[in-house]
């Protein structure tokens, strides 16, 4: 409430510094989440530096509302959905790591195996059943395997 | 299960490289578009909030002109059976 009296202007320098300090902490992580679901390189990610940008941009215009919510798990969450909406026009993969895997593998893949995401809020976030986001992350992590087989063993998904 | 788990934790490896660097623009530019949609949120607010003013004020105006609770005058004269 302080800084209601000192003014707009105040309270939105405020809101900015804190702001600064979260993104300075929370960026390199994330934009490395936002490169792995984009499947873009480490040096070359435009992409991702999009989808990010409008995350953080949701983020700060909520940040007076947050109360007991992590910045963080929202901004993760701004990220996933942003990703899901628009990943079906960046269909292919430029390099990343997975860029084997389809657009909503690598989402469910990253969410579970880099953020830590419990499977039924991975479900939540998706919108799909949990049976269903299982069987996508058994799969996804069955290609990697896979793929990383075939480049030193003979191929063949000896997954059972 | 165990194996499944072998794979899982080389997947986790897989994706645990070095984070990429980030453009020094990043805060500036989520900042600004922030404050923008924020703006754009509350116009929008305060525009649905003044209507609702306008249309209730336009309400009770008509219906202290109209008074609907009222009811209306009988149309024909009732027949005059005094004298």
């Amino acid at each position: 409430m302080a800084e209601q009296r000192n003014g707009p202007r105040a309270e939105r320098a405020h809101r900015t510094r804190e702001f600064d300090a979260f993104v300075a902490v929370a960026a390199g992580r994330l934009l490395h989440t936002a490169t792995l679901l984009t499947a873009e390189t480490r040096t070359r990610n435009p992409y991702a530096q999009t989808l990010l940008t409008a995350a953080l941009a949701h983020t700060y215009a909520v940040w007076e509302r947050l109360r007991d919510e992590d910045p963080y798990e929202l901004t993760r969450r701004d990220l996933a959905a942003r990703f899901a909406r628009t990943a079906w026009r960046h269909h292919g993969g430029r390099g990343g790591v997975l860029s084997a895997l389809l657009p909503q593998e690598r989402l469910v893949v990253v969410l579970r195996l880099y953020e830590g995401v419990a499977e039924e809020q991975v479900a939540a976030l998706l919108g799909l059943p949990e049976a269903r986001v299982r069987a996508v992350h058994a799969r996804a992590v069955a290609t990697l395997r896979a793929g990383r087989d075939s480049t030193g063993k003979p191929a063949g998904r000896t997954a059972a | 299960m165990s194996r499944y788990e072998d794979k899982e934790a080389a997947v986790r490896r897989l994706l645990d490289t070095p984070h990429p660097p980030v453009p020094g623009h990043l805060a500036g530019t989520a900042a600004e578009r922030g404050s923008r949609l924020l703006r754009r949120h509350r116009a929008v607010r305060r525009a649905a909030w003044t209507l609702f003013a306008l249309a209730l004020l336009a309400f009770v105006l008509w219906a202290s002109v109209a008074q609907p609770w009222e009811a209306p005058a009988a149309e024909t004269t009732p027949p005059f059976d005094g004298l």
